[in-house]
Parts: structure tokens; sequence; C-alpha cells
């Protein structure tokens, strides 16, 4: 059984906002839902699967009724809540239905507003007073990460500020990008120490916003108007410190979900030409290049160097859009965004300046929770048609 | 400082409360299952790698060494030390440092366990040893 060309994303949407406090949340969501139905060229009442996250008020059948889905025809719902990857696990989540034909036109949102005002705290698991206490925060968790990985592997901050020197080259081209500038190493290096040893410019954007994707069967696709984009592979994980055994936060269940999504589609990471991965921070993108496969555990810091990420400079064009380090990263999640700028370098919609030529065959690659606590993973392997 | 940070009270419940009554004697505890020999942390009543329910509370030396560290310097609590101590009997925990120049943290340096008061059971921390 595979998931293997079984499902393609029709239709995208992106919220030009980064500053909504003139907008609810639910609001966002169906302001994405629209873009993506009127990208997709369907009518939301042939919607028959819907899928969300943490991020939609008051989950799935709150959402179902508020953005007036079809409820007799809405025959699949999944409200799977891993952090910023969510959204990645719920493409694979929407194949995995489709082939099954448990539905045929699924619709995933992502919307909210972390700039405008404070995000509902994260529910607590069961280690909860062994942790709480000590301040994990985003910032400081993947600060831990990146600290072992310089002292395993010597990576540098240096090396670690090339990635956003990347991001912010693609930025300066997205009229919607909250950082426009493009910004130098030493600039990076310049930026105040926020949790050693990340930087601000180490650190990505809070934005508002959101996005949408409409997923559905070969044959739907094939009678709508967009270029064909297809789901190849896909892969989920989870890694935590499961009882302090073997403790080891250079490397993140990438390492699983990754292999797992290269296998199905039969392809290796040579075989990439476009990546979209998750930048909450730029350890956070060092540590997925390695654990994906795009170069050996370690060598990271020298492959992203001298602008190997760049579009139309280096070997592995990333983030064109600028990703979170400079666009956006709506309501701290950023995986909804990693496939829509990975559609659009596949179907040739990206913007001139950084749309990588002859563009088949891409990853989108995410994370969810705090790398250096516990977190999951997943990753999407999409080929044009 | 740290000293003056006030920290939540555990919750505690049925599973974990021996780990908190023991803290209120200066105990740092771990459990260990007896049936494969593996010691964790946070305590779980079912061993997480072999799954027998045959685990004890074993008293820590409240021992080991810094494996990694990310000084907070944004927190509008003042700054603050966020890390994992490998313990010398195996599991790696969270924690923060206190009562120490936080500028001077190394991976590797060996540090102890000190208990910090709260409204409940005091909480685990370490310094240098």
């Amino acid at each position: 059984m595979t998931i293997k060309g079984k499902a393609y994303i029709a239709g995208i949407y992106e919220h030009p906002t980064r500053h909504a406090p003139d907008k609810s949340t639910a609001q966002l969501h169906a302001e994405v839902a629209k873009g993506a139905i009127e990208d997709a060229g369907i009518s939301k009442d042939d919607i028959d699967g819907y899928f969300c996250a943490g991020d939609a008020p008051g989950g799935a059948w709150p959402m179902v009724d508020y953005l007036g889905l079809n409820t007799k025809k809405l025959r699949h719902v999944d409200s799977t809540e891993t952090g910023g990857c969510s959204y990645i696990i719920h493409l694979g989540h929407a194949a995995e239905a489709i082939a099954a034909g448990k539905c045929s036109i699924a619709l995933i949102t992502l919307a909210g507003k972390p700039r405008t005002g404070a995000m509902p705290p994260r529910a607590q698991g069961a280690e909860a007073d062994f942790e709480t206490a000590y301040g994990a925060t985003t910032h400081n968790a993947y600060g831990m990460c990146a600290m072992r990985h310089m002292h395993d592997y010597g990576t540098t901050s240096e090396q670690l500020a090339w990635i956003k020197v990347a991001a912010s080259h693609h930025a300066q081209y997205n009229p919607h990008a909250m950082l426009k500038d493009v910004v130098t190493v030493e600039d990076v290096l310049n930026s105040p120490m926020i949790s050693d040893p990340l930087h601000r410019m180490d650190c990505c954007v809070v934005s508002d916003g959101g996005g949408a994707m409409i997923v559905t069967t070969p044959e739907i696709a094939k009678s709508l108007k967009k270029p064909l984009v297809r789901l190849i592979g896909h892969g989920e994980a989870m890694k935590g410190p499961r009882g302090g055994k073997d403790l080891d936060l250079t490397y993140s269940a990438g390492v699983w979900s990754g292999p797992r999504a290269f296998e199905e589609a039969g392809i290796t990471p040579k075989d990439i030409k476009y990546a979209s991965i998750y930048d909450s921070f730029t350890i956070t993108v060092l540590m997925q290049l390695e654990d994906l496969g795009f170069c050996k555990k370690g060598e990271g810091g020298k492959f992203v160097a001298d602008g190997n990420l760049i579009s139309g400079v280096g070997k592995l064009p990333f983030n064109t859009d600028g990703g979170g380090l400079c666009s956006n990263h709506p309501v701290n999640r950023g995986g909804m965004t990693k496939i829509l700028e990975a559609v659009r370098q596949l179907r040739g919609e990206a913007h001139p300046k950084v749309q990588v030529k002859n563009c088949d065959l891409a990853i989108a690659h995410g994370t969810g929770g705090l790398l250096g606590v516990r977190h999951a993973a997943s990753t999407a392997i999409l080929e044009r048609v | 400082m740290s000293e003056a940070k006030k920290y939540p009270a555990p919750v505690t419940n049925p599973e974990t409360a021996a780990f908190w009554d023991a803290a209120k004697q200066g105990k740092f505890m771990i459990k260990r299952c007896t049936a494969c020999g593996e010691a964790h942390y946070f305590p779980r009543s079912i061993c997480p790698f072999c799954y027998s329910d045959k685990t004890v509370w074993e008293e820590a030396s409240g021992e080991g060494t810094i494996y990694t560290y990310s000084l907070m310097r944004k927190s509008p609590t003042g700054p603050y030390a966020i890390g994992y101590v490998t313990l010398k009997e195996g599991p790696s925990v969270q924690t923060n440092f206190v009562d120490c120049d936080l500028e001077q943290l190394k991976i590797g340096q060996k540090v102890k366990v000190v208990f910090k008061p709260t409204d409940g059971a005091p909480l685990p921390f370490f310094t240098p040893a």
C-alpha cells in the first residue's frame, strides 16, 4: 500500500497579511479557505474532507460549522495536532483518506494572530511538574540544540548566519515579506544575542496570517485548470527525551520521517530541485538538512555556507519566499507555508528571480513542538506531473 | 536573580507523589526498573524501555555533567540558563542552572542538585559542583 501519486494539491492560498488586528482568527481561516477553493476552481459545497490543527478556534466541529461546509457531503475530518508541522501531516493523512476512498476533496486550513495578541498556552503532558518551571521556550530549546551541535561538530554562528542570509536574498522579491532587506553574515552576528548561541536574526518572525490548500484525487485534479502537483512520498515521526536515556539533541525526528518519505517516493535527496525546510530558527534548517540526508550529520555548517541555499547561486535553493526567517511564520507554525512555496515552485509560479528552472521534484519538511525537548516531524515529497 | 525568582509549585499526582515527598527531605529520586535495570527520569510507574511495572524509587547521587544549556537573555523575569544534566546514574534531566555566573557555564561541567522552595514541594535545580 502506498499513497504515491494518489493525491494532488489542486488549490493553494497564502494570506497576504502579516498583521491582522482588525480580523478574527476564524475569519482568517475562512479567508484562506476561500482563497484555496477559488485557486482550485471548485465549489466549497464539494468539499468532503476537512483538516485543521490547534490553531482552529474550537477545533474541527466549530470550524466546519463556521466555514459553512456542506455537512451532507463532509465525511472525513482530522484534527491531528503536532504544532508547526501539523499541516504537512494533514497532507499525508488527506492522501491516505483519498487513497482509501474516504474523501475526494479535502480542505486544510491554518490561521491565527500571534502578532496581535498572546496565543493560548500549549497543553501540558505528564512531564509538566518536571519541566514547566525551567522555562523552556522556542528560543532556548533550539539554543540548546545549537549549543550541543557546535560542541559535537564544530558548527559556527557564521555558518548558521548563512541560512538567514540566503532567506533574505529570497525575501527581497516577496512583496508580502515582513523583512525584505538583504542581510550579511555580519548583520546576523551583530544582532542581539537572544538565547545563546542564537542571535535575533537566527530567529523567525512572529506574524499573523495563514494559509490553506485543497487536496484531491488524480481524476478531479486533472479536470481542473491548475498545473498538476502530486504527493509521491510522505513521512511522519516523533522524538523526545524518552526517560532521559541516550539524550542527543543534535538530530531530530526528521531522521525517521525523511527516509520514509524518500523511500515511498523512490527518489533520493540528490533528485530534489527545491527544498522548503522548516526555519523557526537557523539551527532548525541546518539540523533538518542533515537529518533528511542532503549532507552527512555534522556537515550541515559547511553545506549551508557561502550561499549554497540561494536560488540561482547554490546547489539547493531553499525557502524561496523568504521563509519563516524573513517572510512569515503564521501562528508560529511554518508547515503550511512550506508546502505552499513548494507548490508554487512546481507550478512555476514562484517569483521569476527565485524560480528554480525545470523544477519537477520538491520537498516540504517541517517540525512541530520543541527540537530541544519533544517534537514531531513530517516530510512531503511533491512532483510536478 | 534566581534566588528571588518565584517558581510554580508542583501539582503532583499519585504516580509522582513519592518524588515530591522525598524532595521535601532534600532527596533527589529517580526510578529504576528491576526487570531491565535501566534508570529513567521523570519518574513513571511503567518502565518506558521494557514496559515492566517493576519500577522502584532510588535516591540519586545528585551529581552529573552539563549535556547542553542555553542562556536566555530576553526574559521578563531576568536571564536564566536552561539545560540538560546527564546524571551519574545515566538519565539526562531538564533543569535550570542556579547560584553561579551563568556566563561561565560549559558543556561537560560537573554539577550537583540543589532544591529551591515553592509554595508546595521544592524543585530540583543544578549548580556547579
